[in-house]
């Protein structure tokens, strides 16, 4: 040591120690601003995917509302199913990942081993089905249809099945009661999809990935309150997924029931009488087309008169909403939505339209008084109106001298309409009206009386029918002149000509527009539940109702219970006294008008019944039949398109349904005992705070209990016809008529409609 | 060489118990370096609550014992400072003169466990176990044995005053006496033990003041060894996915990738002041794998936060701040040398260690000095400080 400097080294040892030091040195300030960064800097980040990371949920489905009928009767419930499930954080733990135990239980449900572990593998890109999507911390269901004996086995031998479970659950029933359908006013309900989970994430009923939700109908009107609350427990869990303490449980709150004002009974009534009446429809022949009628779908709507509830409402073709039960299948889908299908989930009561025809006249005739004509004046109703050298003729070429419009509307005596329609447009100037305002009386009637917008019945998907009027042939040429104006021929074929004459004058109302219009053919459309609205109307006094179906949302325990108030929707433009002369003269078409043929015998002193028939024209196709009726206290719709006549096709039908409603047999009488429903339902049913519900017994088939003590009704009541009677209508008449008469409208009709 | 005699530099008469002279006023614990050993020793004390942390619910590897880590760890730690007691007492001029006897047992062990012998555990087979739960990783000890062997090799004829600087041909010696346990090791493979015995070589030359050559030619070397291996596929394929997922762990998402992945979370959660101890959930949930050994510093990161994993940073930063300072203040060659190996080796094994957690190190098989469980590496940095603390008490006085 003595020969080593007092500084100990040379410097070039120094100055690598000093570089060493430095190196050291920069070496922790790299750590420690990295450390800075991934906790100062990008902590939250990081602290998020740390709490995604070891928090799982996992899901209690909530028990879905029942909807009720007004008595109570459950039209959809649930049913429970004994489901066996499979958790797979617990079949993971054991040693050969639960294969075992999947193997045992296939033998258990008397399934192949291979399906059981095919359900309850999850689904990725390389997967394909079968295989779960939900999440791999709920319990997987293997089967929903094990039986007692097998869910008593799993249960009973629970060791011998670790992570096995074999609940009761409930799943959605459409029960049917009383052979009752109800099919498209019920709805249905499908999984919820990716995009409505995102959507709904931040609002006050967010979905969580089990949830089924209403695609139609009532399901979908009422599905949050249907709903309920899914329970959701939060459970913090290590990386092998088992659980490591319980963060958050909220209880499953299950959902509302909805009463509705629909009586199960009137409305098997109301499908069997429109099946029925399609049925015969159909071995009826039709001169025009030479062929049987098709009668290929219907509607009938059973509303209380005053108050807008529907009793009851059936649309045809239908189906049977239990297919959509546990997932539907890809073939009852096509069958349903398919080309080829005749689109039985469309609910026709409020998505079928048609041209009116005479069911109208209560529109054109309240656009005449006030327009000014004097109720009781003196219209003539001759065989036929000329207009320009085109003859309209009247209904089979009958007249009837002067009458009033009372008398016109009994009798649906067109040349009185077409003599008024064609005034009116004379008096707003014509085909090119003056600057002024046109006064327009018979549309601005159609609009006060609801027409051409939807009436916002508690369904969703509700169509708004149309009034053609001024502004619609504007807009309507607007669309399509460019097409009507390339193809359009002076002299060309038929079709051309017509192509022709709307590039020229399509947008402006015509004398034969409007003369069409006023009898409810042409562009018109409405719904059925647009007739129910009017007609009820006309039947309360002059009071629309929106049309209601649900009445209550009861809560599961019975104890809240939020009504929902019939609403008013609005008045009819008309004054009592003409209110009281329509109804005068919708009686006397069923004393002795167009439906009387078909209401012989009928009790009219103890319940008068009010009616208007219709007869549409579409072009192509066979006439669109409809009958518009009401009582002190309903309001029965019905139609049924390419069946002909409105009494023909439906007299019986809605006959029928009164018949129901108040207890009358087919010979008159009347037996308060049989009656279904004489008086409007009032009060709502009692649900009990363990959540039953005191619901009257139904019959297996009201229908059939209706008819035990009459045999081979129809029949009969057609034979029990009072000599004297307006003679029937062939059905065929008022086509025959027009097609000779009005060639040249007739044919630009066919184009729009 | 003078040896142990010069334990009597401070006046005590040589009839004294060790003991007493240790703590006598004015002598030896004046001497000792305090940072250095309070720091250690703090290090040590975290370890143990971030070892308790990460064990007290594993109850597959715990025997259903909470604390049987935390009490081992401290059992360790007492080991070690017991060692470092018996290395200061020693000093480490005698250890220059054992340095034949404890290399052949380095080289002996780290044979044994080539031999049935040894255990394997992830992947490099670099243990014995000892029955009773114990077991050893002799690699530890070889990092001071090399660090000893080629002080002793290069510091022979500076300190001698025969030369200035250590001439090629010691210098080749020293290379040759630290490659045969370096063969070794890597045959086990413990590739992260060589990588430190690697640095450790380059610290050892840089402070010995061999020639530049030297520096750059080993450098260049362990490049090219570096190519050399992943070129010709020496290396299993877990391996080269371990060097590859810690920059993009989409690489071995199930394997490197989710460590590296699930070790910057927990880090990065843990924000400016941690979730508190015990409380982490990706600790108590265990999504980090090897928590209590190669990953304890995840812990600190989630449940201590940037405060108390800068702490540990800022302690080991003391340790290697003051080794700096003996390294350059003590007189002769050999002290300096043995200090910086130790600098070297502490240095890179934490940077390695800490830098693989936070994603900037590819990971390897290495524990944090004085924090990670395990009783082999916690004996040998023991050892170690009291190499330093012996360099600090026995250089001359400089009065």
């Amino acid at each position: 040591m003595t020969n080593i400097p007092e500084t100990g080294r040379t410097p070039r040892v120094q100055i690598r120690l000093v570089v060493i030091q430095i190196l050291v040195l920069s070496l922790l300030g790299t750590l420690g601003g990295r450390l800075w960064y991934l906790q100062i800097r990008n902590g939250d980040e990081y602290a998020k995917e740390a709490s995604g990371n070891h928090v799982q949920q996992v899901v209690q489905p909530a028990v879905r509302g029942s909807i009720l009928d007004a008595r109570g009767v459950p039209i959809a419930d649930n049913e429970t199913r004994l489901v066996v499930s499979a958790s797979r954080t617990d079949l993971l733990k054991m040693k050969d990942d639960g294969k075992a135990v999947l193997t045992k239980l296939a033998g258990v449900l008397g399934m192949k081993p291979q399906d059981v572990m095919e359900k309850v593998r999850l689904c990725d890109a390389k997967t394909p089905q079968p295989c779960w999507n939900g999440s791999p911390y709920q319990p997987i269901p293997i089967t929903d249809e094990a039986t007692t004996q097998q869910a008593l086995q799993i249960r009973e031998r629970s060791e011998d099945f670790p992570g096995i479970t074999a609940e009761p659950e409930a799943v959605r029933r459409y029960a049917g009661p009383g052979k009752s359908n109800t099919a498209q006013v019920l709805g249905y309900l499908s999984p919820v999809t990716d995009d409505e989970i995102t959507k709904a994430k931040d609002s006050e009923s967010p979905y969580l990935r089990s949830d089924q939700v209403g695609r139609n109908g009532l399901e979908r009107e009422y599905d949050k309150e249907l709903r309920g609350k899914a329970g959701v427990t939060r459970y913090e869990v290590d990386n092998l997924g088992r659980v490591i303490g319980k963060a958050k449980a909220d209880a499953a709150e299950p959902g509302s029931n909805l009463v509705t004002s629909l009586d199960s009974r009137v409305q098997r009534v109301a499908e069997y009488e429109l099946n029925e009446a399609m049925k015969k429809a159909r071995q009826q022949y039709d001169k025009i087309t030479s062929e049987y009628y098709k009668a290929d779908s219907g509607a009938v709507v059973v509303m209380e008169a005053k108050t807008g509830r529907i009793v009851a409402m059936a649309s045809a073709p239908t189906y049977d909403p239990n297919v959509w039960v546990g997932g539907i299948s890809a073939k009852d889908y096509k069958a349903l939505t398919g080309k080829n299908s005749d689109y039985p989930l469309l609910n026709r009561a409020i998505q079928g339209q048609a041209a009116p025809g005479s069911t109208f006249k209560v529109v054109s005739t309240a656009a005449a008084v006030e327009a000014g004509y004097e109720w009781d004046g003196g219209y003539p109703c001759t065989s036929s109106y000329s207009v320009g050298g085109q003859v309209f003729k009247n209904f089979e070429g009958e007249s009837f001298g002067p009458i009033s419009l009372g008398r016109a509307l009994e009798v649906s005596c067109d040349t009185v309409f077409y003599g008024l329609a064609d005034r009116e447009w004379k008096k707003d100037g014509g085909i090119n009206p003056k600057k002024g305002e046109p006064k327009d009386y018979f549309f601005k009637a159609a609009h006060q009386f609801g027409l051409g917008k939807e009436t916002g019945v508690d369904l969703p998907n509700e169509v708004t029918g149309r009034v053609p009027d001024r502004q619609w042939k504007e807009n309507y040429w607007k669309a399509n002149k460019d097409a009507w104006c390339k193809t359009g021929k002076k002299n060309g074929s038929y079709v051309e000509k017509i192509a022709y004459e709307n590039c020229l004058e399509g947008n402006k109302m015509r004398e034969g527009d409007e003369i069409n219009y006023s009898i409810g053919q042409g562009d018109t459309l409405v719904t059925p539940i647009q007739e129910a609205v009017i007609y009820g109307a006309v039947a309360n006094g002059g009071t629309m109702y929106t049309p209601t179906i649900g009445k209550a949302v009861v809560s599961p325990d019975g104890k809240s219970v939020k009504e929902i108030k019939p609403k008013v929707k609005g008045k009819l433009p008309v004054s009592k006294s003409t209110i009281k002369g329509m109804d005068e003269a919708f009686a006397g078409v069923v004393t002795r008008g167009t439906a009387a043929w078909k209401f012989g015998g009928w009790p009219q002193n103890e319940i008068p019944l009010h009616a208007k028939t219709g007869t549409a024209e579409v072009y192509g196709k066979q006439t669109t039949s409809w009958l518009a009726t009401y009582s002190k206290d309903y309001t029965v719709i019905m139609t049924i398109a390419q069946a002909g006549t409105g009494s023909g096709a439906s007299g019986e039908a809605v006959r029928n349904i009164y018949s129901a409603l108040y207890g009358v047999a087919a010979d008159g009488s009347i037996d308060k005992s049989k009656a279904l429903l004489p008086t409007p339902q009032k009060g709502l049913p009692k649900i009990q705070k363990d959540g039953s519900i005191d619901a009257p017994a139904i019959s297996k088939d009201p229908v059939k209990d209706l008819r035990a003590g009459e045999t081979d009704d129809s029949g009969k009541t057609d034979q029990q016809l009072p000599a004297g009677t307006t003679p029937s209508p062939s059905g065929t008449n008022r086509d025959t008529r027009r097609r000779t008469a009005r060639p040249k409208k007739r044919r630009r009709m066919r184009i729009l409609t | 060489m003078t040896g142990a005699n010069n334990f009597s530099v401070s006046g005590y008469g040589p009839e004294r118990a060790g003991w007493t002279r240790l703590f006598a006023r004015d002598s030896l614990a004046r001497r000792l370096d305090w940072p250095i050993l309070l720091s250690a020793i703090a290090l040590s004390m975290i370890g143990s609550a971030l070892v308790y942390s990460a064990t007290r619910n594993r109850t597959e590897i715990n025997q259903g014992d909470p604390y049987y880590f935390l009490i081992r760890h401290l059992m360790n730690t007492g080991i070690g400072f017991a060692l470092m007691i018996g290395t200061i007492w020693l000093g480490h001029r005698t250890l220059r003169t054992a340095v034949p006897i404890l290399y052949g047992i380095s080289v002996f062990l780290i044979l044994l466990v080539l031999t049935p012998l040894g255990a394997t555990v992830n992947g490099a087979h670099a243990w014995i176990v000892l029955g009773g739960g114990f077991s050893l990783q002799p690699s530890e000890f070889v990092k001071i044995t090399i660090i000893l062997g080629m002080a002793m090799m290069l510091a022979a004829r500076v300190d001698a005053g025969d030369k200035q600087y250590p001439d090629h041909r010691t210098v080749l010696q020293s290379l040759g006496l630290a490659a045969v346990p370096i063969m070794i090791v890597l045959l086990m493979p413990d590739l992260g033990s060589v990588m430190v015995m690697v640095i450790i070589i380059l610290g050892v030359l840089l402070a010995s003041g061999a020639s530049n050559r030297w520096v750059f030619g080993l450098l260049g070397t362990g490049a090219l060894g570096a190519i050399a291996v992943w070129q010709l596929h020496i290396l299993d394929e877990y391996q080269i996915n371990r060097f590859a997922a810690f920059a993009n762990p989409d690489l071995d998402p199930a394997g490197v990738g989710y460590n590296t992945n699930q070790a910057r979370i927990a880090i990065g959660s843990g924000g400016l002041f941690g979730t508190g101890l015990g409380h982490g959930s990706q600790t108590t949930g265990q999504f980090v794998p090897e928590q209590q050994t190669d990953f304890v510093f995840t812990v600190a990161g989630e449940e201590l936060g940037f405060v108390g994993a800068g702490l540990i940073l800022l302690l080991l930063g003391v340790v290697l701040w003051r080794a700096c300072r003996i390294a350059r203040e003590t007189t002769e060659l050999y002290g300096t040398i043995v200090a910086a190996g130790i600098i070297a080796w502490f240095a890179f094994q934490s940077f390695e260690n800490i830098g693989m957690t936070l994603g900037i190190m590819p990971v390897a098989g290495l524990p944090l000095p004085f924090v990670s469980y395990g009783g082999s590496s916690m004996f040998a940095v023991w050892v170690a400080v009291g190499l330093l603390q012996s360099i600090r008490v026995q250089r001359p006085m400089s009065a």
